[in-house]
């Protein structure tokens, strides 16, 4: 099992950075699973998480000027490894001045991916720090339980508002209830609501789009039967929305959630070459 | 004692009192012939520091003390308090242009006063009391490994580090080459903890004179205070150290200020038998492109252990516990002070157990040394000659 990846390109090494801010910002503790071509950053549903699961995904390719994987076999060319996305984030934040980044696994005393920042100095020698990050390696067995979630059959999807304008609402409204309501219809709107003994909230959204969906077998059915008056509700922990929107630095080229009336809610975020998906289970 | 600080010196005075405010709580004023000096100690004793600005660095320098004893007056002041007429370094530079500082005999306050622009005048009417002599036993002859490095280049180095990290190790590889690396505490778990590691190449530093393979760790909080104050004054910082164990020593000078910070390290006594940890000992490998990645045989004991059960992974060696050393010699001075140690933990600075205070031996006694016979002597105790 081997992996060596190098970052030289200081546009790609600042990108990646801002994925990894946000990961850590979404995942105290998360796996990266590696194939040829991607990387992906997931959390799966667990207790312990809240429920919220995760799924990111980014092509090697855009970020990486070398990449070579080697999994577990050749039939299973894959490594999961789980780590503390904060480190990583931490090892990369003093490195945007780096001539070279690279990043490999290692096992010297414990399973290790190390980052290796090559950085200028005036000296004849560039100044190199590297960064042991302990990771734990996932054996196969474990490794259905990070499969990619279907997409929920969901009851409206809608597009997001503007995301700065979202996150300023929903930081707000953080101070006034533990709990927020997202509902929306097909018309394009979007209603965020919060309601507690002393006072309730409703910040209105208005013309937001839908999301044209073609389930894959053609048929609309489902969605095109609805209402578009009426409203799918789910009630979120606000805690976790405010986390999302705060951990975007970027603003998505496409930004979208999916609700499950009573459920669930599953955000979308695409940016040109990373994709998050983001799931919030609905309040009991 | 009266002096008088004048325009640009009084941001760096300024910057000395924030510097030494890193350190520790109280802050000791010591008018001697050759300047004031402002020092302070950390409440583990671990850590020291002074600065002696000469009587050229100030406007008028009068120490003191009537004739014909000429006694000088010595007296410490809350840090905090002595901070506040310093608090904001942009406005010190902005709009004071002269600092007096003023001890009258017998009076009840030590007076600051900040002469400011459009005529304003700011006095701060400070309370303090007399001390001791405050004074670490360090001598930077006895030392056999130094550095000299322009501020700018440890600065780089250190931000590199989680600002919340305690301590420190600085090391020597091949090639010369320098490493600072954080330090794991031994109760840490090895397999959960990130180490970062950074090089310098010997060239980056002014003057490196160190023993091959040597290393000492000491505390970061308290360098990072002197860092600043080096950094911002544009002066090389020199790094003095010996053995682990023995207090590493820090200075700054230029023709009107010595700056001195004196920290404990972490001793290890065993360090020459043991062999290479994750915290490296002597030989640490340069970085190089020939890591061992030996995973196969890794996944395969994985394999066939439970995932939770940390007994697949090799344990990783550790520095060995060591039980702290029994109080040597001087049973009142030492034992006095480890009992203040256990009760005053201080978070950042070194676990007490690990450092030994030494330089702080009995030269709180008043009145002279009185070092007990088998307390280790780093430096004569200059009292006597004076």
């Amino acid at each position: 099992m081997r992996f060596r990846a190098k970052i030289v390109d200081l546009a790609c090494l600042n990108h990646f950075s801002r994925v990894i801010n946000t990961i850590a910002k979404l995942a105290k503790t998360c796996t990266l699973r590696l194939t040829v071509s991607k990387l992906y950053f997931i959390l799966s549903d667990k207790v312990a998480n809240g429920g919220v699961s995760m799924w990111c995904e980014l092509c090697q390719g855009n970020f990486f000027d070398e990449f070579q994987m080697e999994g577990v076999a050749a039939e299973h060319n894959e490594i999961y490894l789980e780590l503390v996305p904060e480190n990583l984030a931490r090892a990369l934040k003093t490195a945007q001045s780096a001539k070279a980044v690279k990043i490999k696994l290692t096992n010297k005393h414990c399973p290790c991916l190390r980052v290796a920042v090559e950085l200028p100095s005036l000296s004849s020698s560039s100044r190199i720090v590297t960064h042991d990050i302990p990771v734990g390696v996932i054996p196969r067995r474990l490794w259905n339980d990070f499969r990619e979630p279907n997409v929920p059959d969901f009851d409206v999807s809608i597009y997001l508002p503007v995301l700065k304008t979202m996150k300023s609402v929903v930081e707000r409204m953080k101070n006034l209830s533990n709990s927020i309501v997202i509902e929306a219809n097909l018309n394009g709107e979007m209603n965020l609501k919060i309601e507690t003994d002393l006072v309730s909230v409703t910040t209105h959204f208005k013309d937001l789009g839908n999301p044209p969906w073609t389930s894959e077998d053609g048929c609309q059915s489902s969605a095109q039967d609805r209402d578009p008056e009426s409203m799918a509700e789910a009630r979120i922990d606000i805690k976790k929305l405010q986390q999302l929107l705060a951990g975007q630095q970027v603003n998505p080229t496409k930004a979208l959630c999916n609700i499950v009336s009573k459920r669930i809610v599953h955000f979308i975020l695409l940016h040109e070459d990373v994709s998050l998906q983001y799931f919030i289970p609905a309040l009991a | 004692m009266k002096c008088i600080v004048a325009g640009g010196n009084v941001k760096v005075l300024g910057r000395a009192v924030h510097s030494l405010s890193r350190i520790g709580d109280e802050i000791y004023l010591e008018p001697t012939e050759s300047g004031l000096s402002l020092r302070t100690v950390n409440s583990s004793r671990s850590a020291f520091a002074s600065f002696l600005f000469a009587p050229l660095f100030f406007q008028l320098y009068e120490a003191g003390g009537a004739p014909p004893d000429r006694e000088l007056f010595r007296c410490k002041v809350l840090m905090k308090s002595f901070l506040g007429v310093f608090r904001s370094l942009p406005s010190l530079e902005k709009t004071v242009g002269k600092c007096l500082i003023l001890l009258k005999p017998q009076a009840s306050r030590l007076v600051v006063q900040l002469h400011c622009k459009y005529g304003v005048t700011k006095t701060h009417n400070l309370a303090f009391q007399e001390c001791e002599r405050l004074q670490a036993v360090f001598d930077t002859q006895r030392c056999t490994s130094s550095l000299c490095a322009p501020a700018r280049v440890l600065a780089e180095a250190v931000v590199h580090f989680p600002p919340t990290l305690a301590e420190v190790t600085l090391g020597t590889g091949p090639g010369g080459k320098i490493s600072l690396r954080n330090y794991v505490e031994d109760e840490a778990e090895p397999s959960k903890t990130m180490v970062t590691e950074l090089w310098l190449a010997k060239d980056e530093f002014e003057m490196v004179a160190v023993a091959p393979g040597s290393q000492i760790t000491f505390c970061l909080k308290e360098f990072r205070g002197l860092l600043t104050f080096a950094e911002a004054s544009n002066l090389p910082l020199t790094i003095h150290y010996d053995a682990p164990g023995r207090p590493a020593i820090f200075t700054l000078a230029d023709a009107v200020l010595e700056v001195h910070l004196v920290l404990a390290t972490l001793s290890d006594p065993e360090s020459d038998l043991q062999p290479p940890t994750a915290n490296g000992v002597s030989h640490l490998p340069a970085p190089s492109e020939d890591f061992t990645d030996d995973l196969e045989s890794y996944m395969i004991a994985m394999e066939t252990s439970a995932y939770e059960e940390a007994s697949g992974v090799p344990p990783s060696p550790t520095f060995p516990l060591h039980t702290p050393h029994p109080a040597e010699s001087d049973p009142e001075e030492e034992e006095e002070e480890e009992e203040e140690e256990e009760e005053g933990a201080v978070p950042g600075t070194p676990p007490h157990k690990k450092f030994r205070s030494l330089f702080f031996g009995s030269v709180l006694t008043p009145g002279g040394p009185g070092l007990a016979p088998t307390q280790e002597v780093l430096a004569e105790d200059s009292e006597e000659e004076s």
